[in-house]
């Protein structure tokens, strides 16, 4: 490397300068030959094997369990039920601020309150001895009638006043919303269904619950969160965190369900506490369905009031939703249609209805991704209506702050994501009238949708540990669900100190490493990547302090504020020859390593830090807004083509194009993998997730990935992804915003909105199924 | 899943004498079926009898038409090539069903026998007449949308079997060879095999405790020659189908001799049209003439609230499927 040469030439010249580039995962090769294992693949000695079982009915009592036969299978250590299983110190409903979705524990009394709920727990010598022991208990019931949905005539709507654990309103208005839509030159109004959805990642559910005496646990868990799990452990079991350790190495998919706690956690381990031996539970697929939640059945009406000219001027928005006997979560639709367009009035209400099913829960993009299959629908629809390209009405009605709080965007690329999207797809092509479009039988459709979901607020620490001998140990409790937290860490923490790739450890999903926030709701790789940079900001500290007190350092006595750190190389801002690596500084020191830690913030708290209350913005000192600052979100838009075949009602997408801007992207090749998921995640609830709740037994007929469809590679199209260049200083260190879940929002929409220009028939109805198309070519255009 | 014994069977008497002496005994080929129902304690058997050993193998063509050994994996026989030329629809059924590790290990005779995908039989926590006689069901207030809308009963709407071989070999006039522990073998064509629910729909074929399916025979004829499977699913690919045809059209001069038509995904078992095959001999192929044979297929269909679509479907697959054997 020349040394004399400027900063910038060094950027390029650096031995790492890797964030970014499509570096492949640094746990590829552990997956693809079995060495990583996964939480149920863990075993340790004297490890036993639980099963549930779990319930037939949905509603009830149970009267009898007849344990007999199943105690006779080889190598039974306990049968628990509600009569025998160990009480935790507190149920979910004595804590005081419970962390996750459901409240309700089962295995405490003989109430059913919903089907598949767990009923006894098998320990055996054997997984197969415990299966087979579970299907030999005999139950008795006393069953009454369930209640299966907010469609059952026994359900009862009600106003939940506050939605999600509490957190949020189920009324929000702005402005003047049922005025201005009454007097709106254009009224559109319409009613958009959503199935019931399962998350069904490969990997199932799992726990492993180590116990050391009885007052030190770890658990292994198939967990987004560990923080969250430890801490949900120790409020039940009336334990101290700092006994309890929860680990999660691999997780094979998430999407949502396994970032809160559920049942089978607790349970495995109160028995394995109660059979004093290591005690491993996983769901089966079947119980998968009823393990860990789900999105809620549930439907949207949106009013939209626009001028003749197609500009906004009310969103009322009102849903319906099921929920469980317990809890009032449900999804917040409405929060998409809040802030997406410039319209001045606003309002939405929630209405739950009680049916014996457990609680739903966050599921990829929630909210934002039913939301906009009803916002991006009816935009699509007023567009048709008024005769203008959908795009341009979605320009129309650009939002250039956000309406919900009259505050300035962090950052927003939107129009460049429908300009570079619009050119990549060639919607200049476009037929705007629709049913034009054939290509032999099938009838071909194009449409688009906006994407948007929000930087939430959040933090964590993060360790990083430098070696003279040039490598590093860089640790944050965070989790990786597959999508890549391992490698996009990685690239941080070398160019961070310096270092290639291969030198870098990342250690994350401990409670024993420095607390991050899980994978959830988009937070994970902007705010680990922080923590590690905050991390790294204190080495360089310390290491640059060595530097200015050492002879032989080209820094020596240079004031260490005059000294910048990049890439690994301290040098003086005003004169970027003058410097040297860290580990030169540290190799002559005589140290063998030096530790750092910080903490690093993601969105709000990052520029209230930074920039103060009202952040950067001169203009903003509105004091009535709770915080000032910026809106901070990420935007998206997805192209699409359809072929519907007229005849047998099957809708083919044949072509996909997504742009986003998500400010630094931190990894391109899996990036753009996380953005194809989301599509082909949202093209599976467009197109055939559905789980089918009977409507007398509130049970699901259709539990298993057979019956449950979700996209295999014959459905799916070439994916193309792009992401504009985007620059966001005010919420994180490295300007990342979140992309798990932004690929999934509108990608129903766009599918219908592609549909509906192929056959002139909207689709409102998730899943837009061949029989529902048929039924709706049936009907006039 | 319970624990079972398990016997290899050398010869074919060792494992019909063992089924004929064992009510709870059952063979085992592919397992792709049996294990599923099994690990789902739909199938509790306390023997499991293993014909992978015994000599019914081979794809040959004879005096009868095409032989192929019941222990035949599916992936072999859709990809053989005097199915693909002789008997395209039976090929493509074989190969747009199940995914390719499945068609791996399934055999012929197994996927003829395979069971309903109703999930209120694969269950047990449902009622369901099929699989406990006399408890009721629950589909026909439930969800049926894949359910059966021909061949009902009121004790059971399911589509007894799901698959898409047996619909191919339905339309084609195959003949299935069943041997007993006597060592004595019959035939049955498969039109007389399967078994309406009425009010024993836990009866679902002919075949007696002792038989075992040996060999699936399928007359050659120009018919068959020129025949496709079309098969309309929810998705892409491992779906089952919510509708299926299977047809064959031998065209002379214009005029249609021979007509073959099956459906799948409507009927309690693989439906064959008569009807549909009697309006459409003696015509010249139009789609005018299609619809009326689609009409008449489906003539006889008792839809209910979720699976009304398929009557539509079914006519649009038939009209399909014959305008593309007939061009």
């Amino acid at each position: 490397m020349d040394m004399t040469s400027n900063t910038s030439n060094q950027k390029e010249n650096a031995p790492t300068n890797v964030v970014g580039k499509p570096m492949d995962r640094v746990d590829g090769p552990a997956k693809v030959t079995g060495a990583a294992r996964y939480s149920a693949e863990i075993s340790v000695p004297g490890t036993v094997y639980g099963v549930l079982k779990t319930s037939t009915i949905a509603k009830g009592r149970i009267t009898n369990i007849d344990t007999s036969r199943a105690a006779k299978e080889p190598g039974i250590l306990n049968i628990f039920t509600h009569q025998n299983l160990p009480k935790p110190a507190k149920t979910p409903k004595q804590v005081e601020k419970w962390r996750a979705a459901q409240s309700y524990l089962p295995m405490q009394d003989d109430q059913v309150q919903y089907a598949g709920q767990p009923v006894a727990l098998v320990v055996a010598a054997t997984l197969e001895a415990a299966t087979q022991a579970a299907a030999l208990i005999k139950v008795t019931y006393q069953a009454d009638a369930p209640i299966d949905s907010y469609h059952d005539p026994k359900a009862e709507l009600f106003d939940p006043q506050k939605i999600q654990q509490g957190k949020k309103d189920s009324h929000v208005v702005r402005g003047n919303p049922k005025q201005a839509y009454d007097g709106a030159a254009i009224k559109h109004e319409a009613t958009y269904v959503h199935a019931i959805n399962h998350h069904s990642p490969m990997e199932p559910a799992a726990t492993l619950a180590v116990w050391e005496g009885t007052d030190k646990l770890t658990v292994y868990e198939s967990s987004q969160n560990v923080t969250m799990h430890q801490g949900a452990l120790a409020d039940l079991l009336g334990m101290p965190r700092e006994q309890i350790r929860v680990v999660t190495k691999y997780i094979g998919g998430g999407f949502g369900c396994k970032g809160s706690f559920w049942p089978h956690t607790i349970l495995t381990v109160l028995a394995a506490k109660a059979v004093n031996r290591p005690v491993k539970l996983a769901l089966t697929r079947q119980q998968m369905f009823t393990g860990v939640g789900h999105r809620e059945d549930q439907e949207q009406t949106l009013q939209l009031g626009a001028t003749t000219d197609g500009k906004l001027v009310s969103i009322v928005h009102s849903k319906k939703a099921t929920t469980s006997p317990w809890d009032n979560y449900t999804e917040s639709n409405g929060k998409i249609m809040d802030m997406l367009y410039a319209c001045p009035n606003y309002s939405t209400t929630y209405e739950l209805a009680r049916a014996n099913v457990m609680t739903s829960v966050w599921m990829r993009a929630p909210g934002e991704a039913p939301g906009s299959f009803a916002l991006e629908s009816s935009m699509d629809d007023l567009a048709n209506q008024l005769n203008i390209d959908p795009l341009e009405i979605r320009l129309r009605n650009y939002a250039d702050h956000d309406y919900s709080n009259d505050k300035p965007w962090s950052s927003k690329s939107l129009k460049q994501c429908y300009t570079r999207g619009a050119e990549l797809f060639g919607w200049d092509k476009r037929n705007a009238k629709p049913g034009q479009n054939r290509k032999g039988r099938m009838l071909v459709g194009h449409g688009m949708a906006s994407a948007t979901y929000p930087v939430h607020s959040s933090q964590g620490t993060a360790r990083v540990r430098l070696f003279a001998d040039g490598h590093a140990v860089v640790e944050a409790g965070a989790t990786d669900l597959g999508t890549g937290t391992y490698t996009v860490m990685t690239q941080v923490s070398a160019d961070a100190l310096g270092l290639p790739p291969e030198k870098i450890r990342f250690e994350l999903g401990d409670t024993r490493l420095p607390t991050a926030p899980g994978s959830g709701g988009s937070v994970a790789a902007g705010t680990v990547a922080s923590s590690i940079m905050a991390a790294a900001e204190d080495v360089w500290d310390k290491v640059v302090k060595m530097a200015v007190a050492d002879k032989k350092s080209p820094l020596y006595k240079a004031k260490p504020t005059d000294v910048k750190v990049e890439l690994g190389r301290m040098f003086l801002a005003k004169d970027p020859k003058k410097g040297e690596t860290l580990l030169a500084a540290l190799g002559r020191n005589g140290q063998p390593d030096i530790e750092g830690s910080g903490t690093g913030k993601y969105g709000a708290g990052y520029e209230e830090k930074n920039f103060g209350q009202n952040g950067a913005d001169p203009n903003n000192d509105n004091k009535e807004k709770k915080t000032g600052g910026h809106s901070m979100h990420s935007f998206g838009a997805h192209f699409c083509e359809v072929e519907v075949d007229p005849d047998l009602g099957t809708v083919r997408i044949t072509r996909w194009v997504g742009v986003h801007g998500v400010g630094t992207v931190l990894n391109l090749k899996t990036a753009t993998s996380q953005m194809m998921g989301g599509a082909i995640y949202g093209i599976g609830a467009a197109l055939m997730e559905d789980t089918f709740r009977d409507p007398n037994y509130a049970r699901y007929t259709n539990a298993d990935l057979a019956g449950y469809h979700v996209p295999v590679n014959a459905d799916i199209p070439n994916i193309q992804v792009e992401f504009v260049p985007e620059t966001d200083p005010y919420i994180n260190y490295l300007g990342v915003k979140g992309i798990g879940e932004l690929g999934m929002v509108g990608v129903a929409a766009a599918v219908g909105n592609a549909i509906f220009n192929a056959t002139g028939r909207r689709m409102r109805s998730l899943p837009i199924t061949p029989d529902k198309v048929l039924e709706a070519l049936r009907q006039p255009a | 899943m319970n624990n079972f014994s398990y016997l290899q069977a050398e010869k074919a008497k060792e494992a019909t004498a063992a089924k004929r002496d064992d009510k709870s005994a059952a063979f085992i080929a592919g397992g792709t079926t049996l294990l599923d129902l099994m690990k789902l304690n739909v199938e509790n058997h306390d023997q499991l009898i293993d014909v992978n050993m015994l000599p019914f193998r081979g794809i040959e063509m004879n005096k009868n038409g095409l032989r192929i050994g019941a222990l035949e994996r599916m992936s072999d026989v859709g990809e053989h090539p005097l199915v693909v030329q002789n008997f395209p629809a039976v090929s493509q059924s074989l190969l747009l069903a199940a995914s390719a590790q499945l068609r791996n290990m399934a055999s012929i005779g197994g996927n003829v026998l395979q069971r309903t995908r109703c999930g209120y039989f694969r269950d047990t926590a449902f009622p369901c007449n099929k699989r406990e006689p006399g408890t009721g069901c629950p589909a026909l207030e439930g969800d049926h949308r894949n359910l059966a809308i021909l061949g009902t009963s009121e004790t059971c709407i399911a589509t007894s079997y799901p698959g898409d071989l047996a619909v191919a070999l339905t339309a084609l006039d195959a003949v299935l060879t069943l041997e007993n522990a006597k060592g004595k073998q019959r035939e049955v064509p498969i039109t007389k095999f399967y078994l309406l629910p009425g009010t024993t729909p836990q009866r679902e074929t002919v075949l007696e405790a002792d038989e075992l399916l040996v060999a699936v025979t399928i007359p050659q004829t120009e018919a068959a020659r020129k025949s496709m499977y079309l098969k309309v699913r929810d998705r892409a690919s491992y779906a089952y189908a919510l509708v299926s045809a299977a047809v064959g059209l031998e065209v002379q001069g214009g005029v249609i001799r021979s007509a073959k038509v099956a459906l799948g995904g409507v009927g309690t078992q693989p439906w064959r049209a008569p009807e549909a095959e009697k309006l459409l001999v003696g015509k010249a192929p139009s789609e005018a003439v299609f619809r009326a044979a689609a009409e008449a297929a489906l003539r006889g269909a008792k839809p209910r609230e979720h699976n009304a679509f398929k009557v539509e479907m079914a006519q649009n697959t038939l009209v399909r499927a014959l305008s593309e054997v007939a061009a």
